[in-house]
């Protein structure tokens, strides 16, 4: 953290050089808000192991190398680390003034996947290879790109203080803002990422102090869509097939089943402590499919046992809760949706990818924030880390 | 976080973070009770279905312990046959499946590549024959007929044909040595079945499909300990079956060595002289019958008088066990098994019942002494002896005037025991007993361990029977209805029988009580239990479980577990009735009805007893009964339809006797000739590596000891036999005749 010294920002806390000027009283490291950090950092190098445990023995995918993916996730892992770095030095008021441009580049990426450009994983065309072993999977980074949009539109009048809420047409052009990308995301289709994109929709409105009637309108929308979808069949077999076989694997024992039953089994079989790191047999023998990404949480459950996975939970609640606490403490609105909606956002994308493990959600192509491994996923988390960060660091102090 | 900033929203926006607050703790809060759900509460459950997903076993056979002879000769043992095989685990890591690999072994074993590569390929519903249809996990065999030049290539370029092995494997052998084939003893095995598979699943030592479990004989009785213990190699698998660790090796542990008390050379020589005197009693004249004897089948058990172990156990029709090694043909199982095949499979020395004829007396003699009848007392040996206008007659209706009961066996004198078994009969109260009937000649009979089995340690004994009151009772009971439909009265002769026996069927007749003194009607006896009582008889009253195997050696030779002689019982008898009948016993080779067999017996170095019988089957012709005894050993021989005791069996018995202490015909005894002319005490050695010190044992000891008992001088046994008192005429064995009332219950 060499370079920490030099994200101070202006305004705040008085000039002093070295590490003293680095914890003064006020500086941008006393600002802090250290537990999200620590913990983010945590789970960033659980998931290290995690990851390395699941893919040590894949030969077919770790070209041979036992240490490919573990180097890649902390790799990524600090790019995230400097990412959030680069936010809370740039600050969230700064690209507050930058999201149009954010928000263009981000829903030209999601197009340009529907282009030959992009490519299919696991039946969702989300992803843009980029060469070299890299891949791009845009719908990440619109997920920030929504926040930070949908709260610069809302929180535009009430921060001017002009109005106590964003009125109506506010919340229209807020939600035409974040429908665009989610058309694209749905065509892809890439189901579990529209998902959270609609509850960050709702955070977001729930935050910005819009009216009731939005709130429940979009809920009830959301339902009435989901019943259409599921009526019209605009979803794919495959889809259909994952959301019934969560709650009962015997519908599809070989197909999407499998995947819930081999984790299930996996979590099932670790008990209170686990069967020791690299020991576990289901990881081991790659019974629990996509077990370096989606279902990171398995190898926790089965070689870390119930304290191990409960860890991870913890420290995914002390995210949450902090963030919360930004979001509250904020005074500006802006401030305090983006807080929310990243609270959201994590939330239920922590609910859903450890639910579906756990057999009580639906199978989704959703990463575990920080735990799973995935570039997109790992930088998108640690922007909005960074954005949190920055809310916090640049709130007005009382004192 | 001492100072609350003063944030200037409303309450509406305040409220909700708290809502999403909650919310949020409330998801996670409901993710850690899933959790605990499904790892602390039911954990142990999918702990077990995890194991299931990944363990595959691969079994090992354990190689079948041998079954020795006394001297550590083999009568079974493993034959090794070189197999190669591929192991599909390790061809499958190879970049091309192990094609390469295998195309060369195809070169180094005259094969084609096509050939080998489908012989390792799994069956499933569209590959045809030939497959493997085992466990994948198992290595494949390609062939098992290897050369072993073949063997050697492919094991000295181990590097060049990863995942072949090419190692000898065990297949049973019956040897035979010394022309001993010992089948019914030996047993057989055949494959282990689905059901037994099932059964032994979660034991220790489970079946391999293609397992072979002992069905028969001693291969039967030891299967357990001659099995050892097949290996158990636990990998895990991965979610491609491909193996990823070992999780437990239990090696395999070889099955015990079985030492018997066989000696396969005395075994060959009873066997020739059982096959020898069917042989000569097929040639011979039968006057009652006007053919010759049938002589269908016989046995003949030489057992170790002190401590009741078989060192020969011959049984006639036979077979070669090897017939059922690597599966039986259709053909050859009709042969064992069919309604022509006279049941070579059944061992007739312990399988075979028949009643036992004057070889009885020694029962009904102890029965009258303990009746209070001296030993020494005189009886009337009359020619015929009648009760209620029915007579029964004594052998050939010679009378010997008033005789003790020694001279009664000797000559073996019907009538006496006719009179003494009347006389009890009318005692107990003739056809309705007293409440306390002594019944004492059918005590005695149990008491001599007859009607139930002597325990040997072979499979399937049969018990034989004692007619006694309560047998009467229950027999009439389980046939009367057939009996009564089927009697007529003053109809045909199976008709009158059963017309009577409906009648009367459960009373103890006084001819029933006759005829059982002397060993005929209802009586049914095995040869191991006649070896039993006769053994018991020369060791001073012990009744000795009879016993094949001696020993339970490990296959290294550390581990013996010795099979110690058991005794069942004592004789009834006292020390000087013991003494008495033993004399008369002897008596009955120098002057009494088996004189003319042991002519020139060395009966001075060598005491011999025997005991003649010929007893008569309903239908049949008689059974010839012949036992013995010396000090070590017991001889006991029978034909079924062979004719008399002493005519069929006895020059076959004297020349088992004559090869055990090396006796010529004319009587010297020469050493050198002996087989075993006392039991084998020491145990063969087994050496650490498994291997075994055996003697060599000669290609026909039977043939040998023929020529060897000539003799060198010109033998004439007939006139050195004229040195021994013969007792008149040659056939001494006592039978009734002439009945004139049938009492036979041989009908149902």
């Amino acid at each position: 953290m060499t370079g920490v010294n030099s994200f101070q920002v202006s305004g705040y806390g008085p000039q002093r050089a070295g590490w003293t000027r680095l914890f003064a009283r006020d500086s941008v490291a006393r600002r802090l808000d250290w537990p999200i950090l620590l913990s983010a950092v945590a789970l960033s190098l659980i998931g290290s192991v995690l990851v390395f445990s699941a893919t040590r023995n894949r030969t077919e995918i770790n070209q041979g190398d036992p240490y490919y993916f573990l180097i890649r996730h902390l790799m990524n892992t600090g790019i995230g680390l400097a990412l959030m770095i680069g936010t809370v030095w740039l600050g969230h008021r700064t690209l507050r003034t930058a999201v149009p441009i954010l928000y263009g580049a981000s829903v030209f990426l999601i197009l340009l996947v529907l282009t030959p450009l992009g490519s299919t994983v696991n039946g969702a065309h989300s992803w843009i290879v980029l060469g070299g072993g890299f891949s791009l999977q845009p719908s990440e980074f619109v997920k920030i790109t929504i926040i930070l949009g949908m709260a610069m539109l809302l929180a535009a009048r009430v921060d001017a203080g002009d109005k106590p809420y964003p009125d109506h047409r506010t919340v229209m052009q807020a939600l035409g803002l974040a429908a665009v990308p989610m058309l694209v995301v749905m065509l892809m289709p890439d189901l579990g990422s529209v998902m959270v994109m609609v509850i960050i929709v709702l955070g977001v409105l729930l935050a910005s102090g819009a009216s009731n009637r939005w709130v429940f309108g979009l809920i009830g929308a959301g339902a009435a869509g989901a019943i259409a979808v599921w009526q019209l069949h605009i979803l794919d077999e495959y889809q259909i097939a994952r959301f019934a076989a969560f709650a009962n694997p015997s519908l599809d024992p070989a197909g999407v089943g499998y995947n819930t039953n081999q984790a299930r089994i996996a979590i099932g079989s670790g008990g209170l402590t686990g069967a020791g790191l690299f020991h576990g047999s289901q990881t081991t023998g790659q019974f629990v499919p996509e077990q370096q990404t989606d279902f990171v949480f398995t190898v926790a459950g089965e070689e870390l046992g119930f304290l191990g996975a409960g860890l991870i939970i913890v420290l995914l609640g002390v995210v949450l809760w902090r963030a919360c606490r930004i979001a509250r403490e904020t005074t500006e609105l802006y401030g305090t949706i983006v807080a929310a909606g990243i609270v959201a956002w994590f939330a239920f994308q922590a609910f859903e990818n450890i639910g579906m493990t756990l057999g009580i959600m639906p199978v989704t192509g959703l990463p575990l924030p920080f735990v799973s491994y995935g570039g997109s996923s790992m930088f998108a988390v640690w922007v909005a880390v960074g954005l949190l960060q920055s809310i916090r660091v640049q709130r007005p102090m009382s004192a | 976080m001492t100072n609350i900033p003063e944030t200037g929203r409303t309450p509406r926006v305040q409220i909700r973070l708290i809502v999403i607050q909650v919310l949020v703790l409330s998801l996670l809060g409901t993710l850690g009770g899933r959790l605990w759900y499904l790892q602390i509460r039911e954990g142990d459950e999918y702990a077990k279905k995890a194991s299931g997903n990944h363990v595959q076993q691969v079994v090992e056979p354990a190689v079948r312990g041998s079954i020795l002879d006394a001297r550590g000769v083999p009568l079974a043992d493993n034959e090794t046959r070189l197999v190669v095989s591929a192991s599909r685990t390790d061809l499958l890591k190879m970049k091309d499946d192990g094609k390469a690999v295998l195309a060369k072994l195809a070169g180094v074993l005259g094969m084609t590549p096509k050939e080998v590569m489908e012989k390792v390929r799994l069956c499933d519903s569209k590959t045809p024959q030939p497959c493997w249809n085992g466990s994948p996990y198992q290595p494949i065999p390609i062939t098992d007929e290897a050369t072993a030049k073949q063997a050697l290539q492919i094991r000295e370029r181990a590097e060049e044909f990863p995942g072949i092995t090419a190692e000898p494997e065990a297949v049973r052998r019956y040897a035979a040595p010394a022309k001993a084939n010992t089948a019914q003893v030996l047993g057989y095995l055949s494959p282990v079945t689905d059901e037994e598979i099932t059964k032994a699943q979660d034991t220790d030592s489970p079946y391999l499909r293609s397992d072979q479990v002992g069905r028969s004989g001693l291969e039967r009785e030891y299967d357990k300990e001659l099995r050892g213990k097949a290996g158990v190699t636990r990998y895990e698998v991965d979610n491609l079956g491909r193996v990823i660790g070992e999780a437990q090796a239990d090696p395999a542990q070889p099955g015990s060595n079985l030492v018997t008390s066989i000696d396969a050379r005395v075994q060959r020589v009873a066997e020739y002289e059982l096959n020898d005197a069917m042989k000569e009693a097929r040639k011979t004249f039968d006057k009652n019958t006007g053919e010759n004897y049938k002589a269908d089948s016989g046995a003949v058990v030489v057992m170790e008088a002190k401590t009741g172990r078989v060192v020969a156990m011959a049984s006639n029709p036979t077979y070669d066990p090897n017939a059922w090694v690597g599966g039986i043909s259709a053909k050859d199982y009709a042969r064992l098994t069919g309604k022509n095949s006279n049941y070579p499979l059944l061992n007739r020395a312990i399988q075979g019942q028949a009643a036992p004829g004057s070889i009885f007396k020694v029962v009904s003699s102890t029965a009258a002494v303990n009746a209070g009848y001296p030993f020494d007392g005189n009886y009337e040996c009359s020619s015929s002896y009648s009760i209620g206008g029915q007579v029964f007659k004594n052998f050939e209706s010679k009378g010997y005037g008033p005789i003790n009961l020694g001279r009664a066996l000797e000559v073996s004198c019907d009538t006496v025991f006719y009179r003494l078994a009347h006389q009890e009969w009318q005692r107990d109260g003739g056809t309705t007993p007293k409440k306390n009937a002594e019944d004492w000649f059918y005590k005695t009979a149990h008491q001599f361990g007859l009607g139930k089995e002597t325990g040997i340690d072979l499979p399937n004994e049969v018990s034989g029977r004692i007619p006694d009151r309560q047998w009467k009772q229950d027999y009439w009971k389980a046939n009367k209805d057939a009996w009564c439909k089927y009697g007529k009265k003053g109809g045909s002769y199976a008709e009158q029988i059963a017309y009577e026996n409906c009648l009367e069927g459960n009373k103890m007749r006084a001819g029933d009580a006759v005829n059982y003194s002397i060993g005929q009607g209802d009586t049914l006896v095995t040869p191991i239990q006649m070896a039993t009582i006769y053994g018991a008889i020369a060791n001073g009253g012990t009744l000795y479980d009879p016993t094949v195997g001696k020993a339970i050696v490990s296959a290294d030779g550390k581990q013996v577990q010795a099979i110690a002689p058991k005794s069942h019982g004592k004789l009834p008898d006292s020390k000087q009735t013991l003494a008495e009948i033993n004399d008369a016993l002897a008596g009955v080779v120098t002057r009494g009805s088996a004189a003319w067999r042991f002519g020139g017996w060395p009966q001075d170095k060598i005491p011999m007893h025997a005991k003649t019988g010929t007893a008569e089957v309903y239908g049949k012709q008689t059974t010839s009964w012949f036992a013995t005894y010396t000090k070590d050993y017991t001889v006991v021989m029978t034909i079924s339809q062979g004719g008399t005791g002493s005519g069929a069996s006895g020059p076959a018995v004297r020349k088992i006797y004559n090869a055990l202490y090396g006796v010529s015909e004319d009587g010297t005894i020469n050493p050198r000739n002996a087989l075993l002319p006392t039991p084998e005490k020491s145990l063969p050695k087994i050496k650490p590596d498994g291997s075994i010190t055996s003697p060599k044992v000669s290609k026909d000891p039977a043939k040998e000891q023929r020529i060897s008992q000539k003799g060198t001088e010109e033998p004439d046994t007939q006139q050195l036999a004229a040195t021994v008192p013969t007792a008149a005429g040659g056939n001494r064995n006592a039978r009734r005749r002439h009945r004139t009332r049938g009492s036979r219950r041989t009908l149902a």
